[in-house]
C-alpha cells in the first residue's frame, strides 16, 4: 500500500520537474537555431520558429508537450532534427545502462571487500593502504582516471582498445574509469558503517553471548553496515545509468552523457525536457528500491 | 581474529555479480557488421542529413556523399565539373541557363533521376514550410527570394522550369558568375520526391533510402557513426573507391588524434581535432598536412555605438594590431596574417591591400578623433564567445586588449559568453567589438563582400553604405569578369580600408592528417571540400 501510494505521488512529481525544466530551458538567452550564419531573410527564422511552434506562448507549448507525453511522444529534437527524442534515448540508453551497470558492478566488487577488509583489520596496514587507495579514488576526478588508464593499458601495455564500444574488450576500460570514484566511496561508506555498527548495542550483547569475532561481523554488523551503502547506491546507480559526458566523451561511447549536456548547450528544448524525466523517473524508481531493499535488509525498518 | 576459509567462502558468494556483468557485456554490445574500408573521423555528430535543414561543414561532408546536384565539385581544386547534368548553355546575358540532365539517371534504389526531381528539390528547398536556413542560396533565381518568404505563392512562377525529362531551363535575376559552383552546394542537391512525401521530416529514416550521389545511407546511430555504402547504381560508379566508409562523429581533438595513433581510424579532417597542446610537433609530422582555406578570422565593431561610430577609431585599431603576433602566438597552424577579408586566391578575384601595422599613423588617427594618447577614451567591451575555435577566441582577445593598450593607451574589458548566447547578441548589435569569422560557400568574392551589404542578415555591424551596395550590386550584374573583379576591389577597399567597421585578423588554415601511404584521394583545397568518391585505401603489397 505504501509503495503504491509512493509511486501514485510520483506523477505530480514528474509534472512539476518537467514544468520546471520546461520553462527554465526557454528562459536560458539564445534559442536552438541561433547560428553564426543568420538566414538570407528575417522570414526564414519565423518560418523556422513557426515549424516547431516556437513563436507560441509558452504555457501552450507546454500544453502541446505534454498532450505529446501523454502519447509517450518525448517531441522531435530540436537540434537533430531527423530525431525525435524518443529514437535518441532508445539508442542511447542501452549503452549508457551497459556502461552504468558495469561501473556499479566494479564499484560494488571493489569497494565492498575493501570496505569491509579495513574495518575488520582496522588499525593495521591493510586498512591504511585500503583506507588511502580509497580516498585517493575519491579525490581523483574521471577526467584524470581515463586519461592514465587510456596511456598506460592502451597506449604503452596494447592490452585495451583506446576507444569506441563495438565489442566486450571495448567495455573494461570505461567501467573501471567510471567506476573507480564510486567504489572508493563505498569503501569509506562501508567502513565507516561496519565500526559504528561494531559499537552498537546489540553486537555487545551477541558478543556477550559469545558469539565469534568473524560471523559478529558477518551476521550482525556487515548487514547494518550495509544500510548506508544503499541508501548511497540508489542515486548513484541513477546518476551511472544516464550515463557520463566525460568517460563518454573520452572513450567516443555512443551513450546518452554526452547529450545531457550538450541538449542544454544547443538549447534543445525537447532533449533536455525529455532527459531531465527520464533521470527523474531512474532517481524516483531507484529511491523506491533502496527503501524496499530497507525493508529486506533491517527487521526494525517498518513503513506504514 | 578473522577466519579466512569463512572470508573466502563469501567472496565465492559474490560470484552473483558475475551474472550481471555477463548479462551487459552481451546485451550492450552492437551486431557485428563487416569492417569499413575507409574510417573518417568527421567532426561532432551531424545536426541532420537533409540537404535542405544542414549548414555545418561536417555535415555537409557526408550529405555530398549521398545526395548530388546538377554539377559536383572536383576533388583537386573543388571546380564545378558536370555532375546530375551533363552539359548546359548560359544565355549571352548569363541569366539563362539550359541543363540537360545525364539519360539513364536513376535512384540507387532504381527509379529514374528526371528534371522533375531537380525542380522539386529545389522548390522543396525553398518551400516556406521546409524552412531552410540556406534557402538564401537559391535567391539567385527568379522570384526565388519572393516565393520563400512568401510574396508569391505560385511556385510555377520561380525561375526553374522543366521542359522536358531530361531539360530544365533556369532563369537568374542577374548574371551570378559563380551560379555553376552554386549547383554543387548541398541546398541544391536532388533528393527523393517520393520518400519526403511519405515520411515527412523522418524521411532520412526510410530503408532503403533513395540516393542520387555515390553512396547510399545503410545505418545512422546518434554518436555513434554514419555508415556509407557504394551507390552501384551512381552514373559514375565505376570511379567510386571505398566500398564501405564509416564517419565516425568525434567531437574531442585528444579522443581523435588517439583513435587515429592506434589505428581506428584513418583520416581525421578538421583542424579541431588536433590536440592544441601537440600542435608545434604534430605540423612537422609527413602526415599532417596545412593548407590555406577560404575563411577568415576577424573582428566586427558595431559601428552604431559611440566611439566606435567614428572611422578615425576603428582605423586607429586596425593599424595597432600587430597580426604577426597573432598567428605566431597563438594559432601556430600556419596560418597567413590577414589586411583584407576576401582570402588571396579566390577565383577571378584580386584583393586589394589592407592597412597593416602602424602604431604611430594609429595613434595620430586617434588623437585626430579626439583621445590624444587614449585620453579621454571610454573603457569598452569585447564580446567572445566561449568554445567555437577552442581557446583561441579567449586568447586573441587577450593579445589585443594588451595590443591596444600598449599602443593606444585604451582600456578594454573581455567578456566571455556560451556560444548559443553570443550568436543572439552579436545579430541584435548587442555589442562593441567581437569575434568572427567567416568561411567561404563557394569560390567567389561575393561571400565574403556580399554580407556586408546594408541589412543584410550577416552584416552584423550596423554599418551602411549605399556606396557599397552600388558596387556589389554593379559586380553581381557584370558579365565581364575583369570589370566585375574591379567593382569588388573598389567595394573591399572601401570596407577595409576606409570605413573599417571591420578588422580582418587572419585566413585560416586548413589541417588535415591521415597517412599518404595508406590513403589516397585527398587533395588539399582551398574549399577544404573532399568528395568521398575519390578517397581509397592503398592495398598494402604482401
Amino acid at each position: 500500500m505504501y509503495f503504491v501510494r509512493r509511486i501514485l505521488f510520483a506523477v505530480p512529481l514528474l509534472l512539476v520537474i518537467s514544468a520546471l525544466a520546461f520553462v527554465l530551458v526557454h528562459l536560458a538567452p539564445g534559442g536552438p537555431f541561433d547560428g553564426e550564419r543568420k538566414p538570407a531573410s528575417p522570414e526564414i527564422e519565423r518560418n523556422l520558429q513557426a515549424k516547431y511552434h516556437l513563436d507560441e506562448p509558452i504555457w501552450k507549448q507546454y500544453c502541446r508537450y505534454l498532450r505529446d507525453l501523454a502519447h509517450g511522444d518525448f517531441g522531435v529534437s530540436l537540434k537533430y532534427r531527423n530525431h525525435n527524442v524518443n529514437d535518441i534515448i532508445r539508442q542511447g540508453l542501452p549503452v549508457s545502462v551497459t556502461l552504468g551497470g558495469l561501473a556499479f558492478c566494479f564499484a560494488m566488487a571493489v569497494g565492498l571487500p575493501a570496505g569491509f577488509l579495513t574495518a575488520a583489520w582496522r588499525g593495521r596496514w591493510v586498512d591504511y593502504v585500503g583506507s588511502f587507495l580509497a580516498v585517493l579514488a575519491v579525490c581523483l576526478p574521471s577526467f584524470v582516471v581515463a586519461p592514465v588508464l587510456l596511456l598506460v593499458f592502451s597506449l604503452k601495455l596494447h592490452w585495451f582498445p583506446i576507444g569506441l564500444w563495438s565489442s566486450p574488450w571495448h567495455m573494461i576500460l570505461p567501467p573501471v574509469a567510471l567506476g573507480l570514484y564510486f567504489s572508493g566511496k563505498v569503501t569509506r561508506i562501508l567502513r565507516e558503517g561496519m565500526l559504528n555498527a561494531a559499537q552498537s548495542e546489540f553486537v555487545t550483547a551477541a558478543r556477550a553471548k559469545g558469539m565469534g569475532e568473524t560471523a559478529l561481523l558477518f551476521k550482525h554488523a556487515f548487514r547494518l553496515a550495509l544500510l548506508p551503502v544503499v541508501s548511497y547506491a540508489g542515486p548513484m546507480l541513477a546518476d551511472l545509468l544516464t550515463g557520463s559526458f566525460i568517460i563518454e566523451s573520452i572513450f567516443q561511447i555512443p551513450g546518452i552523457g554526452v547529450f545531457l549536456v550538450n541538449s542544454s548547450l544547443n538549447r534543445d528544448y525537447t532533449l533536455v525536457v525529455g532527459l531531465s524525466l527520464l533521470y527523474a523517473i531512474l532517481i524516483i524508481g531507484l529511491n523506491l528500491v533502496v527503501d524496499f531493499a530497507y525493508k529486506l535488509l533491517d527487521p526494525r525498518v517498518k513503513y506504514e | 581474529m578473522l577466519d579466512f576459509t569463512r572470508i573466502r567462502r563469501i567472496f565465492r558468494r559474490m560470484r552473483f555479480l558475475f551474472l550481471p556483468v555477463a548479462v551487459l557485456l552481451t546485451f550492450g554490445c552492437s551486431p557485428p557488421e563487416p569492417p569499413a574500408d575507409l574510417t573518417i573521423i568527421n567532426n561532432i555528430e551531424p545536426e541532420s542529413l537533409d540537404p535542405a535543414v544542414i549548414v555545418a561543414q561536417a555535415d555537409m561532408r557526408v550529405v555530398q556523399g549521398m545526395f548530388e546536384g546538377l554539377t559536383r565539385l572536383e576533388p583537386v581544386d573543388a571546380q564545378a565539373v558536370p555532375g546530375l547534368a551533363q552539359s548546359w548553355e548560359i544565355s549571352p546575358d548569363g541569366k539563362v541557363y539550359t541543363f540537360h540532365l545525364r539519360p539513364n539517371l536513376v535512384w540507387s534504389t532504381g527509379e529514374p533521376i528526371t528534371a522533375q526531381d531537380v525542380w522539386y528539390s529545389w522548390i522543396r528547398a525553398l518551400d516556406p514550410k521546409t524552412a531552410c536556413r540556406y534557402a538564401g542560396q537559391l535567391y539567385y533565381l527568379k522570384n526565388g527570394e519572393e516565393f520563400n518568404t512568401g510574396v508569391i505563392t505560385n511556385s510555377d512562377m520561380v525561375g526553374v522550369h522543366v521542359l522536358d525529362p531530361l531539360t530544365l531551363r533556369v532563369e537568374l535575376k542577374a548574371p551570378t558568375a559563380f551560379f555553376l559552383d552554386l549547383c554543387a552546394f548541398p541546398t541544391l542537391y536532388v533528393v527523393p520526391r517520393q520518400t519526403i512525401e511519405k515520411y515527412g521530416d523522418r524521411w532520412l529514416m526510410a530503408r532503403p533510402l533513395p540516393s542520387s550521389g555515390a553512396y547510399e545511407l545503410v545505418d545512422w546511430r546518434l554518436n555513434d557513426k554514419v555508415r556509407l555504402r557504394k551507390n552501384p547504381r551512381y552514373w559514375d560508379a565505376a570511379n567510386t573507391q571505398a566500398n564501405i566508409i564509416d564517419m565516425l562523429p568525434v567531437g574531442a581533438a585528444t579522443t581523435a588524434f588517439n583513435l587515429y595513433q592506434s589505428g581506428q581510424a584513418d583520416i581525421v579532417w578538421d583542424k579541431e581535432l588536433i590536440p592544441n597542446e601537440l600542435l608545434d610537433v604534430l605540423l612537422k609530422r609527413p602526415d599532417f598536412h596545412a593548407y590555406t582555406v577560404l575563411g577568415t578570422y576577424f573582428i566586427r565593431f558595431n559601428v552604431t555605438r559611440k566611439p566606435f561610430d567614428d572611422p578615425r577609431v576603428r582605423q586607429a585599431l586596425a593599424l595597432a594590431v600587430d597580426k604577426d603576433r597573432i598567428v605566431n602566438k597563438i594559432t601556430r597552424g600556419g596560418e597567413l596574417t590577414a589586411s583584407h577579408l576576401v582570402p588571396s586566391g579566390t577565383r577571378n578575384y584580386h584583393p586589394p591591400e589592407g592597412p597593416g601595422y602602424n602604431p604611430d599613423r594609429a595613434r595620430q588617427l586617434l588623437a585626430e578623433a579626439g583621445y590624444p594618447g587614449g585620453k579621454g577614451f571610454p573603457r569598452f567591451e569585447f564580446l567572445f564567445s566561449g568554445s567555437a575555435g577552442g581557446n583561441n577566441n579567449q586568447n586573441i582577445a587577450i593579445e589585443l586588449q594588451e595590443m591596444w593598450r600598449d599602443v593606444l593607451g585604451v582600456q578594454m574589458d573581455l567578456r566571455r559568453v556560451e556560444t548559443q548566447v553570443f550568436w543572439g547578441l552579436q545579430s541584435r548589435l548587442e555589442f562593441q567589438l567581437c569575434n568572427s569569422s567567416w568561411y567561404g560557400d563557394y569560390n567567389d568574392a561575393n561571400t565574403f563582400l556580399g554580407m556586408f551589404q546594408s541589412g543584410d542578415g550577416n552584416n552584423e555591424t550596423g554599418w551602411k553604405n549605399s556606396q557599397y551596395d552600388d558596387l556589389i550590386a554593379a559586380a553581381n550584374n557584370e558579365v565581364d569578369l575583369a570589370k566585375r573583379d574591379h567593382d569588388f576591389q573598389q567595394a573591399e577597399t572601401l570596407l577595409i580600408r576606409d570605413a573599417a567597421p571591420i578588422i580582418p585578423l587572419y585566413f585560416y588554415s586548413g589541417i588535415n592528417y591521415f597517412d599518404t601511404n595508406k590513403v589516397a584521394g585527398i587533395w588539399q583545397n582551398a574549399l577544404d571540400d573532399h568528395p568521398l568518391r575519390s578517397i581509397r585505401k592503398i592495398k598494402a603489397q604482401p
